[in-house]
């Protein structure tokens, strides 16, 4: 069977995806069609024509900002009809008769329903920030769907929401559930206590369709967007909305679901979830935690483990550990220095430290560690195995000799940034007789003179001839911290500086999650049915490319808001 | 100064303007540098050559009606020969209706604007069928416009200095309560017009004939005080004009060939495209084919916020452009996005008195590609035929996109 193509290039007519869809389904319906394409003429969206033979000549040249329409037909005739069509089919789309109002522009359906407290975002990427922008401008959290959002912009725009007291989900962020409304892509479930932030649209869904399936409920569910927790964009949503979720008296538990995140960012965001006193489920994929729980930590393995523990937790009457304990040392010195006589425990410190500590530096780095450039000299959070032959030439090991420890441990307190130190006592055969004799002055000096804190693990058995609860009960004595095990001690020492982190930007005020969702949808219709389904005051924007797309007239508008 | 605050000066000047029609004169006496051999018209300049059939038949008819030629032929060949010059009513503080065409004997209305004391300029409104505004110039309309001229005018002119003078914005607030939009409907306001005339026509009439014939026509016509209103908006305009770096549009008018703007913080430069034609209702007999592109100043209405911007004030016309009424309200809320501010003195009942969408600005037009909505009528494109429909019009994009760039260019952006 012979056939033709023939195509239409509109210049400067957006239409979303949907419609286009739409327009194409109902083109390809007509009698004589055998096929249709339409789409915005994008150097992908071209190609994809040409690769179902559906990209002549005529239509080759079109740009970004134009619709292309290609008929393939089975005569001219049957071609040109179609062609011809084009404009019914896109009015059938509007139901007769009365129109209402669309607004064109954000201001002025914030003018027309001044409540609206949310602005979801689906317009194409490049044009997207420029909305979100007057969206924060305007005083309203932002819901960012679209991806292909520069990364700049990104970051910009969450660090001025942040400024702002506003939460910004996205760009490319596929799920949130606030206040029981779900925005963009979500699944009906239970109203319940545990609250989830994920750099994972379909993650939440998954771990949010499973805790409904398990009988238990979502207090909220907030999107970060996926790159979020890279190294650039450092986290902002995610520390934003865990901090929001700490606070929020309806969540008692808290999932964090991520795809791969950079291990700086894990390493805060981890702190910053300690500091929460509430139980957490860590699911971060491609991620080796530390343990399976610490303190209020429990990590995970799969999105449906994650989901389990949470309502677990839950039924197990979830309470948040006490605040008292690491509350109130925000503004203190948070720096820490491990001075070690053991080699493996200096190993073992840096295995329990460094998914909350970064950067962490050692002599004797382990993977994902930094390695001193002069060991003499430590940098911020240091692990320093004193045993290391470039520190003992000439000199006993320092479990026999303490001098070289007391020096260095003199020389971290007088740095300023430190706040913690921490120290190993192995005790036994061929070990210093004492060590408690030598250190305890050292440490009631310090301890005279600099605001911070020693943490000793002690290592030994009541039956060692240095007396271990003798030993204990002498550092403690002197004002140190005793524990028996590297791994309490780096628990505690984590839970000590989460608390201590410096929280950035304005709070977000609680009345988010509380207060009804009234939203601006700009972009994707499915969106506005899908919120007006659920019963929200929704007003959809008819979003047009500014300008109609032209670069000239844009970049002067642009310059003008200067 | 920020361009919103440069806007926002323009607008308060534009909406603070109060304008008084205090007097009626004759043309070459009262409008500034007009000269004997001159012809003012609507829009944008124009030459002979490139003007359209209803402003090439109004400008012989005005040749004609001053005496400067004995016929018709004589006057084209006037005209076409340079012997005529041609300047818009825009540059003379003057506006005029369709064709525009203001001839130095034609007495014209005189608008003060009491805020600023600029003044403005109409001509007389002759009402339907066969006039000079369609670009007729029979005998019949030229004998008209004696009449008017040289009858009705001195009896307007005495009536109305036995007055304080008439305000025509209070006069406008009151009809765009009462279903107009100032712009294709003035019914109401022409008949609150006669209201206010009346009286002080009886008072200085000469004669109880004059008298009556005088009140049966501006009573007769609906469309009788459309030409002080568009007085009353140009001088509203030209006070928000000229302040430096505002983006609000301060004219808009075409001649029947080309559709102009000009910009409050770019001087006195137009920016043209060609003038579209309207979409509309025909009367019968005529169709799309037989209509002129758009023409006349009298979308100086919409300038200054009313016309099409009030047209949820106006139900009753919204079959012109084939509507219902909610499509009146929608046509306004669609003005709001491209305007500065609400006027404070026109409200719109429906919108629970909301002020009209006023101060178009520049750069919402371009950024959100909404044009101006304009509500006009639409002329037969040969010379003399007259009106043949009305409806709904929107400016060439274009304007809007040349005016953004040369504000671009002028202000170094």
């Amino acid at each position: 069977m012979s056939s033709v193509v023939r195509s239409e290039i509109r210049s400067g007519a957006y239409a979303d995806s949907i419609v286009l869809m739409q327009l194409q389904s109902a083109l390809t319906r007509l009698p004589g069609v055998i096929d249709a394409g339409v789409v915005m003429g994008t150097k992908v969206n071209l190609d994809l024509l040409a690769s179902s033979d559906l990209l002549p000549e005529s239509a080759a040249a079109a740009g970004a900002d134009d619709l292309v329409v290609v008929i393939k037909a089975e005569s001219d005739e049957a071609a040109e009809g179609a062609l011809g069509q084009i404009d019914s089919l896109l009015a059938r789309r509007s139901t007769g008769g009365d129109s209402e109002h669309c607004p064109r522009s954000l201001a002025a359906a914030i003018k027309a329903r001044p409540d609206s407290n949310w602005v979801l975002i689906s317009v194409p990427g490049r044009w997207a920030a420029g909305v979100a922008r007057e969206a924060v401008d305007l005083g309203r959290h932002v819901f960012l769907y679209s991806d292909n959002v520069p990364l700049e912009d990104e970051i910009q725009l969450k660090q001025e929401a942040a400024s702002k007291g506003l939460l910004f989900l996205g760009p490319d962020c596929g799920t949130t559930i606030v206040n029981g409304v779900g925005l963009g892509f979500a699944n009906r479930v239970r109203r319940g206590a545990i609250g989830l932030v994920g750099a994972s649209g379909t993650g939440l869904q998954a771990v949010t369709a499973r805790i409904h399936e398990l009988g238990g409920g979502v207090s909220h569910a907030l999107g970060t967007g996926g790159r979020d927790l890279t190294a650039e964009v450092a986290g902002i949503a995610a520390h934003e909305t865990l901090d929001l979720l700490a606070r929020d008296p309806d969540t008692r538990v808290i999932v964090l679901v991520s795809k791969p995140p950079a291990p700086r960012v894990a390493a805060g965001l981890l702190s910053a979830a300690r500091a929460t006193g509430k139980p957490v489920v860590v699911h971060f994929f491609d991620f080796a935690p530390p343990a399976h729980s610490l303190d209020n930590l429990h990590f995970t393995n799969s999105l449906s483990r994650a989901a389990e523990l949470a309502v677990e937790l839950i039924e197990g009457g979830a309470e948040p550990i006490a605040k008292a304990e690491i509350a109130g040392g925000e503004h203190r010195p948070s720096h820490l220095r491990g001075l070690f006589a053991g080699g493996s425990l200096a190993v073992e410190a840096q295995e329990g430290l460094r998914p909350f500590l970064t950067p962490l530096h050692s002599n004797v780095p382990i993977a994902g560690v930094e390695r001193l450039a002069d060991p003499t000299r430590s940098q911020g959070h240091t692990i320093l195995d004193l045993g290391s032959d470039e520190l003992t030439v000439g000199r006993l090991h320092p479990m026999m000799d303490q001098q070289l420890r007391i020096d260095r441990l003199r020389q971290e307190a007088a740095d300023p940034q430190v706040g913690l130190l921490l120290l190993d006592v192995v005790l036994g055969y061929g070990a210093h007789p004492d060590p408690a004799a030598e250190l305890v002055p050292a440490i009631e000096e310090i301890r005279r003179e600099h605001e911070l804190e020693v943490v000793a693990v002690v290592i030994g058995t009541e039956e060692d001839e240095q007396e271990i609860s003798s030993q204990i009960e002498r550092l403690t004595a002197a004002g140190a911290r005793v524990f028996r095990t590297v791994t309490e001690a780096t628990t505690y020492i984590s839970r000590v500086l989460a608390a201590r982190r410096p929280t950035g930007g304005t709070p977000v005020a609680l009345d988010v999650l509380s207060s009804p969702v009234a939203a601006i949808n700009v972009g994707l219709e499915t969106f506005y049915d899908s919120l007006t389904g659920q019963g929200v005051e929704t007003v959809q924007v008819e979003w047009r490319p500014p300008a109609g797309g032209n670069a000239q007239l844009t970049s002067i508008l642009e310059r003008m808001k200067g | 100064m920020s361009i919103d605050q440069a806007n926002q000066s323009a607008f308060e000047r534009m909406t603070s303007a109060r304008p008084i029609l205090t007097a009626v004169d004759v043309a070459g006496k009262v409008i500034p540098d007009l000269g004997e051999r001159m012809l003012l018209h609507a829009g944008p300049p124009i030459g002979w050559d490139r003007m359209s059939g209803p402003l090439k038949g109004a400008v012989i008819g005005a040749i004609l009606y001053e005496g400067w030629a004995e016929d018709e032929a004589r006057a084209a060949a006037m005209a076409e020969g340079g012997e005529v010059t041609f300047e818009p009513c825009h540059h003379h503080q003057a506006v005029g209706p369709m064709a525009g065409v203001i001839s130095p004997s034609m007495a014209v209305y005189v608008l003060e604007n009491l805020t600023h004391g600029n003044r403005a300029f109409s001509n007389f409104n002759e009402g339907y069928g066969k006039v000079l505004r369609y670009g007729a110039y029979s005998t019949e309309v030229l004998d008209k416009l004696r009449w008017m001229n040289e009858q009705m005018a001195p009896v307007l002119a005495a009536a109305l200095a036995e007055s304080e003078g008439l305000d025509i914005r209070a006069l406008l607030a009151e009809a765009l309560h009462m279903g107009d939009e100032g712009h294709n409907r003035n019914k109401a306001g022409s008949l609150l017009f006669l209201k206010l005339l009346a009286p002080l026509v009886a008072k200085v009439a000469q004669d109880k004939a004059t008298e009556e014939r005088i009140l049966q026509f501006v009573g007769d016509n609906a469309l009788s005080v459309l030409n002080p209103v568009m007085a009353a908006c140009k001088a509203m305009a030209d006070a928000a004009h000229g302040v430096e770096g505002s983006t609000l549009v301060t004219t808009m008018a075409r001649n029947g060939t080309d559709f102009g703007i000009r910009v409050s913080g770019l001087g006195d430069d137009w920016f043209t495209a060609p003038a579209p034609t309207p979409d509309g209702l025909y009367f019968s007999g005529f169709s799309a084919a037989d209509a002129n592109p758009d023409i006349g100043d009298s979308t100086i209405t919409e300038t200054a916020g009313i016309g099409a911007f009030a047209m949820a004030a106006a139900p009753a016309i919204v079959t012109f452009v084939s509507g219902t009424p909610r499509d009146a309200v929608t046509a306004t809320l669609e003005m709001y996005e491209i305007t500065t501010a609400e006027h404070p003195h026109f409200t719109i009942p429906t919108l629970d008195f909301r002020g009209t969408p006023t101060g178009i600005d520049l750069r919402k037009v371009v950024e959100l590609t909404i044009t101006p909505r304009i509500n006009t009528g639409i002329a037969h494109r040969e010379a003399g035929v007259g009106q043949v429909g009305a409806g709904l019009v929107r400016p060439p994009k274009e304007v809007f996109e040349q005016a953004l760039i040369a504000y671009a260019e002028r202000y170094e952006l």
